[in-house]
């Protein structure tokens, strides 16, 4: 009886969760679509001068993708390679304090990371290449906020591994990096790419800290020393003071961020159950 | 589940039935919406008047008071020729402060100068008497009233802004001039001068040979500022005249204050 109420329950938070996002998207797409229609190619032809009625996003949508790129370059390899030192390398005693400094780490707001780069980041950067806000400074936060959570998802990953296997390599004389390399890395890649494809998506996402830190000039993003203007720091910037077209407009870049955000998520989505497929 | 949609919608309701009674609508600039969101406050406390006050920008308060959606407009620049329709009450005055870091050691800027930095016809400290070094131009995001007063007033026109960084907020504008040497920023004036009076790094510019303060603001002697105005149309009801004399009056100057403006007094 308890556990039918339950599973009621869980199915109409459920429904209730599918409901809110779908809502979502129809908001959006019912609010844009005229807009779309009637903009067509000009959203990605024209530049970014709201107050002309000039919506063109191709420079921040390029800033985003750049931004959220180079972060993921920075972050991954070094997200994987520490998982798989502290997993086989380490010494013994530095495993649980280190993941649980990097859990740690995942929980901090993100306006935090944003603070420190525009404090300590961006005048370093300044020093070095003026102006300092720039591509560079926000991949070097998104990059910082996206490592522990990627490091914390390979070393799951590789905790998946069937000790078996380890065993029997290492009855083979697999030397531990010819084990790392021959059979957990290839055994692993699918929810490690899958791991990592969600964080690709997150810095996207991310608004305030690259806000923070990029400069928020709207430009081609050139050299990584420039500032760039991501989507979601558009809509930060300017929502609040959008009316008009200029909102709508707003709205239609949050739905192309939702729509990539949602392509990346059933990207995810496969890797991850590809891996389970063959485990 | 049906028991709390149920809830819901009866609240709902119950907040639609609010309307049409002993209430005030006042909407627009979200540069004046926080500190007259305090006056309202202390409106509803005097008087049992509910004031609802909701942030749109200073165009959308000219709109709902002119379609009769609002009682009261927010609007933080002085009206120009087409809007002889609305009757402003100057509420306080706001200055924008041109401003550099404190390790630069220029502390007078001209408006040609400031025009030139902006155009990227100037892109050096040396040419403004200071060491070999590019400028760090910084500008504020499209659809802020302080951008359109700030252009307006250079002469400028947007496309033709040069900047090497776009920041929102007044807090944002500070920060970023006080952890970048090169930097010239512009934010609101008593903004900047509570911000340097702190300890922040920068330095608020003379323009045209006059103090950047709030005090050169209130005399109305600063060039570069700007009146804050609750504007209305028509007859005046009582209610809507109450509460304008309530925003100009002693009672509620140190809210102003507390937001860096400077109070106009009845």
């Amino acid at each position: 009886m308890a556990d039918r109420w339950l599973h009621r329950l869980l199915w109409l938070s459920a429904m209730l969760a599918a409901l809110v996002l779908g809502g979502i998207v129809v908001l959006l797409i019912g609010r844009t679509a005229p807009f779309i229609a009637q903009q067509g190619m000009e959203l990605l032809a024209r530049q970014w001068y709201p107050g002309d009625g000039e919506f063109g996003m191709a420079a921040m949508i390029a800033g985003s993708l750049a931004v959220a790129v180079l972060a993921l370059v920075l972050a991954a390899p070094l997200a994987v390679a520490l998982a798989a030192w502290l997993r086989y390398f380490a010494p013994g005693w530095l495993r649980r304090p280190a993941l649980a400094l990097f859990a740690l780490m995942a929980g901090i707001p993100s306006v935090v990371y944003g603070l420190w780069g525009l404090l300590v980041l961006v005048p370093w950067i300044n020093g070095w290449v003026p102006p300092g806000a720039s591509w560079l400074a926000g991949s070097l936060v998104l990059a910082l906020m996206i490592l522990p959570l990627a490091l914390l998802v390979t070393d799951a990953a590789l905790a998946q591994v069937p000790p078996d296997w380890l065993h029997a390599g290492a009855a083979l004389a697999l030397s531990r990096v010819g084990m790392l390399r021959r059979v957990v890395l290839p055994h692993t890649a699918p929810a490690i790419a899958s791991g990592v494809v969600l964080q690709f998506g997150r810095a996207l996402g991310e608004t305030m800290a690259v806000l923070m830190v990029c400069g928020n000039v709207v430009q081609w993003p050139g050299s990584v020393f420039e500032p760039v203007r991501t989507l979601t720091a558009n809509i930060a910037l300017e929502m609040s003071y959008a009316a008009g077209d200029h909102r709508i407009a707003l709205f239609a870049s949050g739905l192309l961020l939702m729509l990539v955000t949602m392509a990346l998520l059933a990207l995810s989505w496969r890797l991850g159950r590809r891996h389970h497929g063959t485990a | 589940m049906t028991r709390l949609i149920a809830m819901a919608v009866l609240s709902l309701g119950l907040a639609g039935c609010g309307q049409g009674g002993d209430k005030l609508v006042v909407t627009g600039s979200s540069t004046l919406a926080p500190v007259i969101t305090e006056v309202a406050e202390r409106f509803e406390k005097d008087t049992g008047i509910e004031v609802d006050v909701q942030s749109g920008g200073s165009g959308r308060g000219i709109n709902d008071v002119r379609q009769g959606l609002a009682d009261i407009g927010m609007v933080s620049r002085a009206l120009d020729a087409s809007e002889k329709d609305l009757d402003p009450v100057v509420v306080a005055r706001d200055g924008i402060a041109m401003i550099v870091n404190a390790d630069n050691p220029v502390d007078a800027i001209t408006r040609a100068e400031v025009r030139a930095l902006y155009r990227g016809e100037t892109d050096n400290w040396q040419a403004l008497g200071w060491t070999e070094r590019p400028v760090t131009v910084i500008n504020k995001s499209s659809g802020r009233a302080t951008l359109t007063r700030f252009v307006e007033y250079f002469g400028l026109d947007n496309r033709n802004v040069e900047a090497d960084m776009v920041i929102g907020e007044n807090q944002q504008g500070i920060q970023a001039v006080a952890s970048a040497p090169a930097a010239i920023g512009y934010v609101s004036v008593g903004a900047a001068e509570y911000e340097a009076g702190a300890g922040t790094a920068i330095r608020l510019l003379e323009l045209d040979g006059v103090a950047a303060s709030t005090s050169t603001v209130g005399a109305g002697r600063y060039p570069l500022g700007r009146d804050l105005n609750l504007i209305t149309t028509g007859q005046r009801s009582a209610m809507v005249q109450r509460f304008l004399d309530f925003a100009r009056s002693d009672e509620v100057a140190d809210l102003y204050r507390k937001h860096y403006f400077v109070p106009a007094r009845g």
